[in-house]
């Protein structure tokens, strides 16, 4: 067989997630995986993280609740999905799990319901991993306020990590804290194998014909290419900060933008908003690694990742 | 990874203003090269993004199929904000990315006396209905605009069915358009027939609400703000009711791009 140079561990305290290639989906950004299936080979990605599930289904806040902005977008979807039994029974098993690895971001409103999620994702065996969101800006109850707080943020970790014994447990982290490294260390002590970031930044966008603003929820996540500063930013301070791995996700586009967020320390990275750009925006970046790599002398991953010079 | 003609790169054909080329009225038709797709639905529509829109605009924009031949892709938009302007100065040989075919499509009912109700550009997709449908002599049209009719690409309709315009340039003049949709409404529902209705929302609301009054058999087909088409993003769902076909999702938001953009119209709440 041949040698992947494109292969990525991930390397957590408790358990390791093997990819075939850096590149995976971000939560919200890429339906529950089927919907884009059209557009590519599903498993030639390195996993598929699918929309945030909750314990119950969530209709999500009123429209308007997307917006586009210069070189990004906001949104005030609030979580909408079809609750944890609609996933186990009919999204998980439509999707090839056995050559990509599924991982499902979970939202709940308390530390309990994490807890209890947790556990009834821990028994699917077609669940690789398990991303929790600590940091939505969307929704009322918890959401980023689970995020920006040490205590509450390793509060959530350690119900996940006790409750899903089996599975990799991945933290995503919000950028609207003061000091993303100091939740990222929390998250560490309390028992992730890995850290994702960044979720979405808080913004907003108005209309100066109707004087409103241009979502119904006033207030939303910013994402897209505008915010890939941020997001390099902050995966190369979390990556000081923890000796867990690190997914990188901001902005990227381009397989390009890829290899930036491994030259901060990035071990694997999120396609969020470049999937509504193009569909295949996904498929299209593990097309092009290659061809990236040969141009910047780029000759593996491990190569690079972290290297970023301060000289 | 498997080659897919879904997502395909398209080059422009031509951009032609469309009745009026004046810096107020500004409508053009666009024509493509043609994608490799299987087959298409009179009522579906696909995502358009323009190379020139780089980074800036991340969104496709969503626009109604029109017609689909050979030799080429027909699509006509208005000038209405950022995406649409810089659409606007679209030149042959530029690169478009297009996806599609998205959405469900319009019902086809052979012998079913069939009414079209167009509001403005709305008009786009039953352009691709009537030259598509088996027995267009079943077929009517009632179409309402408020720019000078030249804006709109109605000659392609009135070559093969009949069609009543009705323009609003002066306020009396909805009340008017609102009346004859009402008689028209009543009419088709006295007889069982099928009305399929494609404008913006304040007027798809007023077909709901005759639909309902005469238990009309109506498809609304909604224009929503929608980042995706291919059911990710969530951004452009629309709340149903309960007698929603699908008893999983009454009651409960559903994505225009892919459950729609086509719904019977006492199935969703506007």
């Amino acid at each position: 067989m041949k040698h992947n140079e494109l292969a990525v561990t991930l390397a957590g305290p408790k358990h390791t997630l093997s990819l075939k290639n850096p590149v995976t989906t971000a939560s919200g950004t890429f339906g529950y995986g089927v919907e884009f299936a059209p557009y590519g080979d599903l498993t030639s990605l390195g996993a598929i993280v699918v929309k945030g599930t909750s314990l119950k289904p969530r209709h999500g806040n009123p429209c308007p609740r997307i917006a586009e902005t210069p070189c990004g977008m906001l949104n005030s979807i609030g979580l909408q999905n079809d609750g944890l039994d609609v996933f186990r029974t009919q999204k998980l098993p439509a999707l090839p799990w056995k050559d990509v690895p599924v991982i499902v971001n979970m939202y709940a409103t308390s530390v309990e319901e994490f807890g209890i999620l947790a556990a009834e994702l821990n028994k699917l065996e077609g669940v690789a991993a398990i991303e929790v969101n600590i940091s939505c800006p969307n929704v009322k109850e918890g959401g980023a306020a689970f995020g920006a707080d040490p205590v509450q943020a390793a509060a959530v970790t350690k119900a996940v990590r006790d409750n899903a014994p089996d599975k990799f447990v991945i933290i995503k982290l919000s950028p609207n804290v003061t000091s993303i490294a100091g939740i990222a260390r929390s998250v560490e002590e309390a028992g992730a194998d890995c850290i994702s970031c960044i979720n979405t930044l808080i913004g907003m966008a108005v209309d100066l014909r109707t004087r409103k603003s241009r979502l119904a929820n006033v207030i939303g996540g910013l994402s897209g290419p505008c915010v890939k500063p941020v997001a390099l930013r902050c995966v190369w301070q979390v990556v000081n900060a923890v000796s867990i791995p690190v997914i990188g996700i901001g902005g990227i586009c381009t397989a390009e933008d890829v290899f930036e967020f491994i030259l901060v320390g990035a071990t694997a990275v999120q396609i969020g908003t470049a999937s509504f750009m193009r569909p295949d925006a996904a498929f299209h970046i593990v097309e092009e690694l290659p061809a990236v790599m040969e141009k910047y002398g780029i000759k593996s991953l491990d190569d690079i990742r972290g290297m970023l010079s301060l000289g | 990874m498997v080659p897919t003609t879904n997502s395909c790169e398209l080059s422009v054909l031509d951009l032609v203003p469309f009745g009026l080329a004046d810096p107020v009225h500004r409508y053009f038709a666009l024509r493509l090269t043609p994608p490799e797709w299987p087959s298409w639905k009179p009522g579906q529509f696909l995502m358009l993004r323009p190379e020139s829109f780089g980074q800036e605009l991340p969104w496709g924009r969503p626009l109604g199929i029109c017609l689909i031949r050979p030799q080429h892709l027909i699509c006509f938009f208005q000038v209405a904000g950022r995406g649409t302007e810089r659409m606007a100065r679209l030149r042959p040989r530029d690169k478009v990315r297009v996806w599609g075919p998205l959405g469900n499509g319009f019902a086809v009912e052979p012998d079913t006396p069939t009414l079209l109700l167009a509001g403005g550009m709305g008009i786009v997709p039953f352009i691709g209905y009537v030259a598509e449908h088996p027995k267009a002599w079943n077929v009517s049209m009632l179409f309402g605009h408020r720019d000078p009719l030249e804006c709109y690409p109605v000659d392609s309709i009135n070559e093969h069915i009949p069609v009543d315009t009705l323009r609003e340039s002066v306020p009396g003049d909805l009340d008017n358009f609102i009346f004859t949709l009402q008689e028209r409404i009543k009419e088709y529902a006295a007889q069982k027939g099928l009305i399929l209705a494609c404008g913006p929302t304040p007027f798809l609301k007023t077909v709901q609400g005759f639909a309902r009054e005469y238990g009309a058999r109506v498809q609304l087909s909604l224009e929503n703000k929608m980042a995706c088409g291919v059911g990710g993003c969530l951004g452009c769902v629309v709340k149903t009711t309960d007698t929603y076909h699908d008893p999983s999702h009454r009651n409960a938001p559903v994505q225009c791009c892919t459950q729609g953009p086509v719904f019977w119209a006492d199935q969703v709440r506007l």
